[in-house]
């Protein structure tokens, strides 16, 4: 009897300190106090700059008819297929360039670094005014590009911009431009990590060339490549400066995208709720390609 | 006999030259193929960026230009920007100090507050870590843009619509969770030993964060801070969505819109010239 009242009285203290210790880990009081004031600030800032707004977005558009009156939308319906070509062709094309030029880029030799450092230019310059460039590039009137092809070849030239699909392709081209050095590097960097037993090996079994790329390249690289381009949907699907600076969603309305319909809705039709649901109408691809990075990226450590 | 073996000498010697021609040849080829593939690329990279240059450097009225470099090489544009010489550009000097103090702050905020999360995270080993590395991991890929709406209205309840301090905290709140993935993978290649001997030696938790860590992990602070300067100084849908007032604005809108908009307001002025 006396024990078990001694035990009852001891109970709260040892649930105490265990928990404390389940909470403190390793650390002792005043360092694990200095541990949780350093992560403090990080947190702060994500839940009033993350959460809250992430919350609040949600809240806007969790009307259902604010999805009925978006998906009757004609632009709306534009916008869409838009995305999805700038998503598949923006990505795969700057991506596949960006593989076979970091093939490229491996040969030695000095004259190899300096065009490597001519061709990260378009990553390293603001993107805004290149963008705007690009977009003065295709003016119909006095363009460059229609200067060039009058010079050269006497040809009229288009007004590129004014036509739906000739202004997306501008986009697209103006994305693979500013972005394929960049992921060029990255698979440059990754190429560059396989190790030279690996490749030499293979030469000496007869690995060159292409079969070397499918059967010893590939397959090393492949895991990153996925990554990259999965992070590049992601980034590509919320890029809003190429399409605002070289087609402006134009002609009409017809070139817009995701990103850059949800701004317009916003504020240049006073609709924020509209504005939100366009950007949530993306969340059933987004949501999935989340997963996959955040699982993908904690496990293979890659740098960006 | 010695005729054979001169034959065969003969022989041996053409195939070698034969296939020292064609070791040549594949080398030409292959010179060639890269001399080829290296001039498509310096014109893919540089003409753009050329006919920005090239823009910039054109006397103000010459708008029909059908030649492809300017026929007179003036400066007058960037002494309009310079000498705010423009309805549009009256505030340069100022937009351009706003926009210094803002990659400053985004800069020291980001490697400070990303410093201290991944010391407590990674040196440290705080218990429950890694909830707050998957929080850095989803704001990471969550695309910035798709939050511009509602992050303009929760400033308005923060109070902070139209001031500086809204896109200093959403351009951190972006670039703290790639900080971290930095300083979290940097960190590994310094032994936690290094620590733990400090702790051993009495010091307290922030002086083994501002005498070791730190000085440590210079070469990412260098990297990240290079970084979120960058961010802020490239960064245009926030300031173009929470900064209204001119004085409170950075370069990058007004610079776009004047460059957007000088175009288009001397065509019309020459277009009317031509037509009067």
């Amino acid at each position: 009897m006396n024990g078990a009242s001694v035990l009852d009285i001891d109970r709260p203290a040892i649930r105490r300190r265990t928990l404390a210790r389940s909470l403190r880990g390793t650390l002792k009081g005043g360092e694990y106090t200095w541990a949780v004031a350093f992560v403090v600030p990080y947190i702060a800032v994500f839940l009033a700059f993350v959460v809250y707004p992430v919350v609040y977005g949600l809240w806007m558009g969790s009307e259902a008819s604010l999805y009925r009156e978006l998906f009757a939308d004609p632009i709306y319906q534009s916008t869409v297929v838009n995305t999805v070509l700038y998503l598949a062709l923006g990505v795969n094309v700057k991506m596949f360039l960006a593989l076979l030029l970091s093939g490229f880029f491996m040969r030695p030799g000095r004259w190899m670094k300096a065009l490597l450092l001519i061709f990260v230019l378009p990553w390293a310059v603001p993107q805004i005014s290149t963008f705007i460039s690009i977009h003065w590039m295709l003016n119909g009137e006095w363009g460059f590009l229609n200067n060039v092809l009058y010079g050269l070849f006497h040809i009229e030239g288009p007004y590129w911009l004014n036509d739906r699909w000739s202004a997306l392709g501008a986009v697209i081209v103006a994305h693979i431009w500013k972005w394929t050095p960049f992921w060029t590097l990255i698979l440059l960097a990754g190429r560059m990590a396989i190790p030279l037993e690996i490749r030499d090996t293979a030469k000496v079994d007869g690995a060159t060339g292409l079969s070397g790329f499918v059967h010893i390249t590939f397959p090393l690289l492949a895991n990153l490549y996925l990554i990259c381009t999965l992070l590049s949907t992601i980034f590509l699907l919320g890029d809003f400066n190429a399409v605002t600076f070289v087609s402006g969603g134009g002609p009409a309305n017809q070139g817009h995208v995701l990103a850059t319909i949800g701004i317009r809705n916003a504020f240049d039709l006073a609709q924020p709720r509209l504005g939100v649901a366009a950007v949530m109408s993306a969340l059933p691809m987004v949501i999935p390609l989340v997963i996959v990075l955040m699982r993908k990226l904690r496990t293979a450590e890659v740098q960006l | 006999m010695s005729t054979i073996t001169a034959e065969a000498r003969l022989t041996s010697s053409r195939t070698a030259s034969r296939a020292l021609r064609a070791v040549r040849r594949r080398h030409h080829l292959e010179t060639a193929g890269t001399l080829l593939l290296s001039v498509v690329l310096i014109v893919w990279t540089i003409v753009p960026i050329y006919n920005m240059v090239m823009i910039s450097l054109e006397p103000e009225g010459d708008v029909f230009t059908d030649h492809i470099w300017p026929r007179v090489w003036s400066i007058e544009s960037f002494w309009g920007v310079l000498t705010q010489g423009h309805w549009y550009l009256e505030h340069f000097w100022h937009q351009f100090a706003n926009s210094i103090y803002m990659g400053a702050m985004v800069t020291i905020l980001t490697l400070t507050i990303g410093t201290l999360t991944s010391f407590s995270i990674g040196r440290m080993r705080i218990r429950y870590g890694w909830l707050v590395s998957n929080a850095a991991l989803l704001t990471y890929v969550i695309p910035a843009s798709f939050l511009a709406i509602p992050f303009y209205r929760i400033m308005q309840n923060y109070g902070l619509a139209n001031n500086l301090w809204s896109v200093i905290a959403a351009l951190v709140a972006f670039a703290t969770p790639y900080a971290f993935f930095v300083f979290q993978e940097y960190g590994r290649s310094i032994p936690i030993e290094v620590d733990e001997s400090a702790r051993i030696d009495g010091a307290s938790p922030i002086q083994i964060y501002l005498r070791i860590y730190l000085p440590l992990m210079a070469p990412a602070l260098v990297a990240v801070g290079t970084y979120a300067m960058l961010l802020a100084w490239n960064e245009y849908l926030y300031q173009f969505l929470l900064l209204s007032s001119k004085s409170s604005m950075t370069v990058p809108p007004p610079v776009a819109i004047y460059y957007a908009f000088r175009r288009r307001m001397t065509a019309g002025l020459t277009m009317g010239g031509v037509k009067g």
